[in-house]
């Protein structure tokens, strides 16, 4: 059995690596001294995003390139991976929580016949073994699991591990193993770009501005969106006012939507259902404004405003603007 | 057109959970229990696939014990022909691969052209299942399914998942395991007939046995169920709308160092 650490890349389909490779190239680096390793199956890196990687702490880089691995399809990267753990034997294979490897990760550890921990939130070395931590039951209760055997399959939830200072300037140490990409019988057909909002992807934002009913209609939304684009934060809903109507549901964040974990999530006009918890509450710093002071969402608020929001609102985007000289 | 769709029995979202005597699962004493809701979509598109075809089976299947039969039986009154429970105590500790071979195996002995799951089930958020089960069929798999349409021979299914900034449309040749998202559709609620038709409908037992299983340990397990460390309390700030944005401004950057 080898030792290294492997951390699935996620990329942005233009040759760079996401920004969360940081954090889990560094916890994949903390666990196993320095033995964390960028598995990169793409279609083209660019090389300043090999260079990344290394600044990230990737200590080597398997670079599995071809045109036959984009668009994503399970059944073509699961038996490349799946090859190159059989000749490597990576100790364990972790990546981010994203559209793709949710799936890829667990057809690979199925491939793989070992276990697969889906949205951890706590890695831990006990003895030999790696014992996970996973929220559960809508967030209500964290499960700490283990594995049979290795190689331990994880994701981890983003924003949630700590990125480690880039070591600028570390130069990438890159192998080009041989592989062949099987036949896939998916397709793609088309692909449906979102309207751009020019704010951060919500899953992805280090500080979301979120509504709810409280907002009282679709068209209330603006003063989020300029709150949010004076502090670059992504802007979210809470279901009730995605089941108005008022939001898409991609907006959604709680057990039937999203899940996020920005360093500050700022809640208005949200009561704090259980449901909507589930999808915050490891969010660093929670602010709530709500005009009922009972309302569930001030139990795990770490600062709240008790208060009308159509008045709370524009006065936090002015304070914001002085902090921010905007 | 056969179309299996796994179901799941969870606690209802609104329900209080406690961890158990033996620190390793939830105490179920007073819980109640719902159809996992992503999979209450999945049960949705494959009726209407069936209405829109004019013809076609829809089967649920599910793993559990006993209660997990009036989960099965809300399917059929949903609409579903027929259900498989796999009750077997050998399944008590399954983890997401062993749930998997099970389901495969049902699969195989069923022979469907179609596979719709929820996206997750909302008890332990794995969503690892769906996946699972096709690579062990080698079927293909697509994630967080927005809309579908079959081509009329029933031989490709196009599919829309969602990814990071968008919708993907896949074409893919049947079988295939689809992996449902909200916004797919808006589940129907069981009518009065088809509550009362649903007790007439056959929900088989299988046990490892008759899916040829041997017993096997699971490869991940629960070493302990915990409850959320309390988070500290919270601050109210008081005062004059702008005196507490500007406070709350202020502690954002000097106290949480959060801006």
């Amino acid at each position: 059995m080898g030792t290294a650490f492997w951390c699935i890349v996620e990329d942005d389909r233009k040759g760079q690596p996401k920004k969360v490779m940081a954090e889990v190239l560094t916890e994949a680096g903390r666990l196993s001294g320095g033995q964390a390793e960028a598995v990169w199956l793409t279609d083209k890196a660019a090389p300043d995003g090999l260079e990344r990687l290394a600044e990230w702490g990737a200590s080597k880089i398997w670079l599995l390139e071809s045109p036959a691995l984009a668009p994503y399809r399970g059944e073509a990267w699961v038996p490349v991976a799946a090859a190159l753990v059989s000749a490597r034997a990576p100790k364990a294979i972790l990546g981010p929580v994203t559209s793709r490897q949710r799936e890829f990760l667990a057809r690979l550890a199925a491939r793989l016949g070992v276990g697969f921990a889906a949205d951890t939130v706590g890695l831990e070395l006990d003895g030999d073994t790696l014992v996970a931590t996973r929220p559960v039951y809508a967030g209500k209760l964290l499960s700490k699991v283990t594995w049979a055997k290795t190689p331990w399959v994880a994701s981890l939830r983003p924003n949630v591990f700590k990125a480690g200072d880039p070591q600028p300037g570390r130069a990438p140490v890159v192998e080009r193993p041989s592989f062949t990409v099987p036949d896939a019988t998916l397709t793609l057909v088309e692909r449906r770009e979102e309207v751009s909002t020019g704010l951060p992807e919500l899953t992805e934002a280090d500080l979301v501005v979120s509504g709810g009913r409280g907002l009282k209609g679709p068209e209330n939304f603006v003063i989020l969106e300029s709150l949010a684009s004076v502090v670059g934060a992504a802007v979210g809903a809470s279901r009730a006012a995605v089941d108005a109507g008022w939001r898409p549901h991609r907006f959604q964040i709680g057990q039937t939507g999203r899940t996020i974990s920005p360093k500050l999530y700022l809640g208005f006009g949200i009561s704090g259902a259980i449901q909507h918890l589930a999808g915050m509450r490891t969010s660093k710093v929670i602010v709530a404004v709500n005009k009922d002071p009972e309302a569930p969402i001030f139990k795990i608020a770490d600062y709240g405003i008790v208060g009308d929001l159509f008045e709370v609102v524009p006065a936090l985007t002015e304070e914001f603007k002085k902090l921010l000289g905007k | 057109m056969k179309i299996l769709v796994p179901i799941k029995q969870v606690p209802d979202t609104a329900t209080q959970v406690k961890v158990g005597g033996d620190q390793r699962a939830i105490e179920t004493a007073g819980i109640t229990w719902i159809i996992s809701p992503y999979d209450e979509f999945a049960v949705e598109e494959a009726l209407r696939i069936k209405e829109k075809r004019g013809q076609g089976e829809v089967v649920t299947v599910s793993l559990g014990p006993d209660r997990v039969k009036e989960a099965l039986r809300s399917s059929l009154a949903m609409g579903a022909d027929r259900a498989i429970h796999v009750n077997d105590p050998a399944f008590a500790e399954a983890d997401t691969l062993l749930t998997a071979r099970a389901l495969a195996a049902v699969f195989t002995q069923e022979a469907p052209q179609l596979a719709i799951f929820g996206r997750q089930a909302i008890d332990d958020d794995m969503g690892a299942v769906p996946a699972q089960v096709a690579e062990l069929l080698g079927w293909p798999s697509l994630y967080w399914i927005m809309e579908e349409a079959i081509d009329a021979g029933g031989k490709t299914i196009r599919a829309g998942r969602q990814v990071e900034g968008g919708l993907e449309v896949f074409e893919a040749p049947l079988p295939c395991v689809l992996a449902a998202q909200k916004g797919l559709n808006e589940p129907r609620y069981p009518t009065l007939k088809g509550i009362m038709g649903a007790r007439k409908k056959e929900i088989k037992d299988l046990k490892a046995g008759d899916l040829g299983l041997a017993p096997a340990p699971p490869q991940l397990s629960v070493v302990r169920l915990e409850a959320l460390p309390p988070r500290s309390p919270g601050r109210i700030i008081g005062g004059e709308v702008k005196d507490a944005a500007r406070e709350l401004v202020r502690a954002l950057r000097e106290e949480a160092k959060a801006i």
